[in-house]
């Protein structure tokens, strides 16, 4: 997809995720705006996505021969399914379901409801690294060339499990998998820095084997061109600290960890949607 | 009673071995992996044919379990081996959200089960997995008796989709089931029939209550023996209709009473059919160092125990 169509696209997704926490008084807008760009990114352009003859997607639980994705810090949900719904997952009139009783958009991600486009449930942080960890060693033992790819956030570095499976996977030579760390710092009770320091991350992921590389997360060009380089390797896995801001695209809920897991009013949200104009060609769920 | 012989013992961890051995010959999408414990797991056999499909994650428990649930993403059947103690307590979280309530086609291959675990005392002794696992939605639960039955219980799994908690031990007891069984999941099997008692039993506590049957039968009390080697989902039906017949019950197992099989027991009585019922199990307290045999002495898991049980609840019946 071209840059700009790309931008339109994460503009339209930064509308339905603060309308979807809005709507629900819950949720968690903060590092979903900030992750928005890389979600677009990955889900209309950089993966390959398997497609029926009429370029459709479809789902299919294995992933065999297709790029796949994993959110391991689930609570960013919104953008997730915004994205999936956008790529042509499920309708996006579903979105409007979010959080409520009976609907396949729990609060956080899983495979429970039967959601197309997801394939493991998270929210207990730290698991998500493991679980794409054994999805590239399955494709891997089934000579399947595609790559998978996970996200983190920095706060969930804190977690012990990440490290075991950060160990695991140059060990293994999972060079078919990409992670990605939003690397912004903030976390429920405050700066990461503050709360548990994670230190030099790039240098710890570096001597557990891993290629590292970084990227301007809320520059579309900068995300795009990243996320294709870090799959050369067929040996290496690469990670990537994706430096984002929490709440990028509405300027109330940025620099600030407050807006993490807290829902706009409806003046707020009024305030938002002004901030992000859709293009011509585009509409909210 | 109805006469149980054996001519060997062995260890139901072997008979996983022999299971997964087999498994890597007739299963392509079979995959084993391991924290550290191949060797204790019993899985020479399917390493050395296999090397492909061995998956060794090092002292990582939580990372072997999230491996496994991505491993079923690309269509293969990940048995994740450990001790017990590591394979549910150490990783229940990443077990109940990576592999129950996301639904993956994981088996948790548990050794090492319960206090014949023996020598290295209480930290390796678990006694609360199975309730653990039985909690879990989605987790069907089963502890084989013997060599034979372990195996076949292994095979049956990699049939089955979905997660699965295989639990077995270490040490040696009788093998008393036939070689050429087929293991059906959910469905008791009845050891010996009789009308004065029902004995619910499970794991290694099997054999012991046959020794307990022909003790009671000595003394002229007919025990009515079934094996639920699956804890979950519990055979409910079988169970009523024993205790029909003999008006009260006794479970048996190597675990902690609370949450344990007699706990399952009790439920579906006290729901369906309330008579009364005595328990063989852990009470409310951890193991210890010692041997298999002195432990299931001081912690009561004998033929004994179970006798003493039964008559005791015999003499609630009315």
């Amino acid at each position: 997809m071209e840059l700009e169509q790309l931008e339109h696209t994460a503009t339209a997704v930064r509308r339905d995720i603060v309308r979807m926490v809005a709507a629900v008084n819950s949720g968690h807008p903060g590092g979903s705006l900030g992750c928005t760009d890389f979600l677009v990114a990955l889900y209309f352009d950089v993966m390959n996505l398997k497609r029926d003859a009429d370029g459709k997607v479809i789902f299919d639980m294995n992933g065999r021969d297709e790029d796949i994705f994993f959110l391991s810090n689930g609570h960013i949900s919104p953008v997730f399914y915004s994205v999936l719904a956008r790529a042509g997952y499920f309708p996006l009139s579903e979105l409007s379901t979010f959080r409520k009783l009976d609907s396949r958009l729990q609060g956080h991600p899983t495979t429970a409801e039967h959601l197309p486009g997801v394939r493991i449930a998270s929210g207990s942080l730290g698991q998500g690294l493991s679980v794409a960890s054994g999805a590239a060693y399955a494709k891997k033992l089934n000579g399947d060339k595609s790559h998978v790819f996970v996200l983190m956030g920095d706060g969930e570095q804190q977690e012990g499990q990440i490290w075991e499976a950060a160990q695991f996977a140059p060990n293994k030579k999972l060079g078919n998998l990409t992670a990605v760390i939003d690397y912004n710092y903030a976390q429920i009770d405050g700066s990461t820095r503050n709360v548990n320091d994670n230190r030099d991350l790039g240098a710890k992921y570096r001597a557990f084997g891993w290629h590292v590389d970084e990227m301007k997360g809320n520059d579309m060009a900068d995300v795009v061109k990243t996320l294709k380089k870090s799959q050369e390797d067929p040996d290496v896995p690469t990670l990537i600290l994706m430096h984002t801001e929490m709440g990028y695209g509405v300027d109330y809920m940025m620099g600030s960890h407050k807006w993490h897991g807290i829902a706009p009013n409806a003046e707020q949200l009024e305030q938002a949607l002004n901030q992000l104009p859709l293009t011509v060609g585009y509409s909210d769920y | 009673m109805k006469k149980y012989e054996y001519t060997e013992k062995k260890d139901t961890r072997s008979g996983f071995g022999a299971g997964i051995a087999e498994l890597g010959k007739t299963n392509p999408n079979v995959v084993a992996l391991t924290a550290d414990l191949a060797g204790s797991l019993k899985l020479e056999a399917f390493i050395k044919e296999n090397p492909e499909r061995f998956v060794q994650c090092g002292i990582a428990e939580a990372n072997m379990i999230g491996v496994s649930a991505g491993l079923t993403i690309g269509g293969y059947i990940p048995f994740a081996t450990t001790f017990a103690n590591f394979a549910t307590g150490r990783v229940y979280d990443q077990i109940r959200q990576s592999v129950a309530y996301s639904n993956k086609n994981v088996k948790i291959c548990a050794s090492h089960a319960g206090v014949t675990l023996g020598e290295d005392g209480a930290t390796h002794q678990i006694l609360e997995d199975l309730g653990m696992m039985k909690m879990l939605p989605n987790m069907t639960v089963i502890n084989p008796c013997d060599y034979n039955q372990t195996k076949a219980a292994t095979l049956a799994i990699a049939e089955h989709e979905g997660p699965v908690y295989l639990r077995f031990g270490r040490p040696v007891i009788p093998v008393f089931t036939p070689a050429d069984q087929k293991f059906e999941i959910g469905k008791a099997w009845t050891v010996n029939e009789g009308s004065d008692v029902s004995i619910f039993c499970t794991g290694h506590l099997v054999w012991e209550s046959i020794k307990a049957g022909e003790i009671l039968a000595a003394e002229g009390i007919e025990a009515d023996i079934i094996n639920i080697h699956t804890i979950k989902p519990l055979d409910e039906e079988a169970i009523l209709a024993s205790v029909k017949k003999t008006g009260c019950a006794v479970s048996a197992e190597e675990h902690m009473l609370n949450g344990g099989l007699g706990d399952s027991v009790a439920q579906v009585l006290a729901r369906n059919y309330p008579a009364p019922i005595e328990y063989v199990g852990v009470h409310d307290t951890f193991g210890e160092s010692g041997t298999p045999d002195q432990l299931m002495q001081k912690y009561g898991l004998t033929a004994d125990k179970i006798v003493e049980q039964v008559k005791k609840v015999i003499a609630r019946k009315n």
